[in-house]
């Protein structure tokens, strides 16, 4: 632990491993650590595949390291729901921050996690965080409603935009703009870059918050737009205690992580007894055979696991 | 939370080969068969490769090379891991690589090279026998290929 705190790197990337792969010393990791996490600040890229956001987690890293911060990147790539395996291909778009020792990145696949995120990457930004780092960016895989997920592990969220993808209504997704702190328009050297800003901005002066959603432009690939980018990133960190806000949202993060932790603990739990009495595969044969009805079969696999259903209507007999 | 053990890996292409094609239908084809590899992409430098591999906490590093350039740069990543404390990895390597170059890789720790001809099949079961086994400090499984 004293290695990971003084941000040795190799015993960094083991518990992190131990992290992910939900080991019991990884467990006992975080415990430890836990208490000295809360000073990174942790800020989640998200937007559609092809947005840039890996290049653009490349420029800001760059940037902040010209601050002299110290940077821990943590990029999420999804599993083949299939094969469970899965190309992490993140670091390619970071090519020069590998010879910079302030800065460490790890890929994850998401492994079977539906929100775009890994089930471990809170945990794993918790464990950057406790290794000193000054910022962790999480990017994240982002297509359709997984955006929201990142915010419940992010203190600042990003939603990353590109004009021209034909979609401007995008935006406009349930989710999104409530969820997003700062609004990038990336690729704005394209065509419609300006008119995507604006209605971005239009969008977002109507939600209703004071300080308003800061709707910036970049070209990640050249750098342009990154500088002031950080600078909002950092201005969202000063207000979020001035406003209240980081109490609330502290609350929130938490929340959200110990009910996920916990979601996912359940359903392992249930998995573990009805794999080994065969009372799954018999539960599902009934379903597919319309003897029994998905509601009912699901109250019986809690059930047999020793778990008591929530609220609904009663089991068929 | 239930133990999930997947096997990590890291392909690159160290020196100034491009041709990735070899590297890229490997990576993809180690995917399909469930494990999370981390492509690195060309132009690697022994340095980049060894750092990835430390940071990444990977099980198996392979190095692909068409370029001849493999007696100058694989002792140079061997080097640059050991220098990390990476030193329980399972190497391995795919390529152009003679014949006579083949005992000093070996020697250099590199248990097993790939060359044309190789199946992508082989290259999975021979991560899938030899990881866990490299991990612990174990001898590689009988049909490892040299």
């Amino acid at each position: 632990m004293r290695q990971v705190l003084a941000g040795e790197r190799r015993a960094l990337a083991r518990v992190i491993s131990l992290v992910e792969n939900g080991e019991p010393e990884g467990h006992e990791a975080l415990r430890l650590l836990y208490p000295r996490t809360g000073r990174a600040h942790s800020v989640g890229l998200t937007g559609a595949s092809g947005s840039g956001k890996s290049t653009l987690a490349g420029a800001l890293a760059r940037e902040f390291r010209r601050r002299e911060r110290s940077v821990g990147i943590v990029a999420v790539d999804p599993s083949s729901p299939f094969t469970r395996g899965a190309l992490l291909g993140d670091r390619i778009r970071m090519q020069e921050l590998t010879s910079d020792p302030e800065v460490f990145l790890r890929s994850m696949a998401t492994r079977g996690s539906l929100g775009g995120l890994a089930g471990s990457t809170a945990q794993v930004v918790a464990v950057l965080d406790a290794a000193g780092k000054d910022v962790v960016l999480i990017e994240t895989v982002g297509a359709g409603q997984d955006e929201v997920e990142v915010a419940g592990a992010a203190e600042t969220t990003v939603v990353v935009n590109t004009p021209g993808t034909g979609d401007d209504v995008q935006a406009l997704k349930a989710g999104i703009l409530e969820i997003a702190d700062i609004l990038v328009v990336n690729k704005a050297d394209q065509p419609g870059a300006d008119a995507l800003a604006q209605q971005l901005q239009a969008l977002v002066s109507r939600a209703g918050d004071e300080r308003g959603v800061p709707v910036l432009k970049t070209v990640a690939s050249s750098g342009e737009g990154v500088p002031e980018l950080v600078d909002a990133i950092d201005e969202h960190r000063r207000y979020l205690p001035q406003s209240g806000q980081l109490e609330r949202h502290r609350l929130a993060q938490a929340r959200h992580q110990v009910l996920a932790l916990a979601r996912h603990e359940l359903l392992a739990s249930v998995l573990q007894a009805t794999e080994e009495n065969g009372q799954l595969d018999e539960l599902v044969g009934a379903v597919a055979r319309r003897d029994l009805d998905p509601y009912s079969a699901a109250r019986r696999l809690i059930e047999s696991a020793g778990g008591r259903p929530g609220h609904g209507a009663r089991a068929a007999p | 939370m239930t133990s999930e053990r997947k096997i990590r890996l890291l392909i690159a292409k160290p020196g100034l080969d491009g041709h990735d094609r070899g590297a890229k239908i490997v990576a993809r084809a180690l995917r399909d068969a469930g494990m999370e590899v981390i492509y690195t992409g060309i132009r690697q430098t022994p340095e980049m490769i060894a750092e990835a591999a430390l940071q990444e906490d990977v099980d198996a590093v392979g190095l692909s090379i068409l370029s001849g350039a493999h007696m100058e740069l694989f002792p140079r990543v061997v080097k640059q891991l050991k220098a990390r404390g990476v030193d329980d990895v399972l190497l391995f390597a795919g390529g152009i690589i003679p014949d006579e170059d083949m005992p000093a890789l070996r020697e250099m720790g590199f248990r097993a090279i790939f060359r044309p001809g190789a199946s992508t099949g082989e290259i999975i079961d021979f991560v899938r026998q030899n990881v866990p086994a490299a991990r612990s400090g174990g001898p590689p499984s009988p049909g490892a290929r040299s």
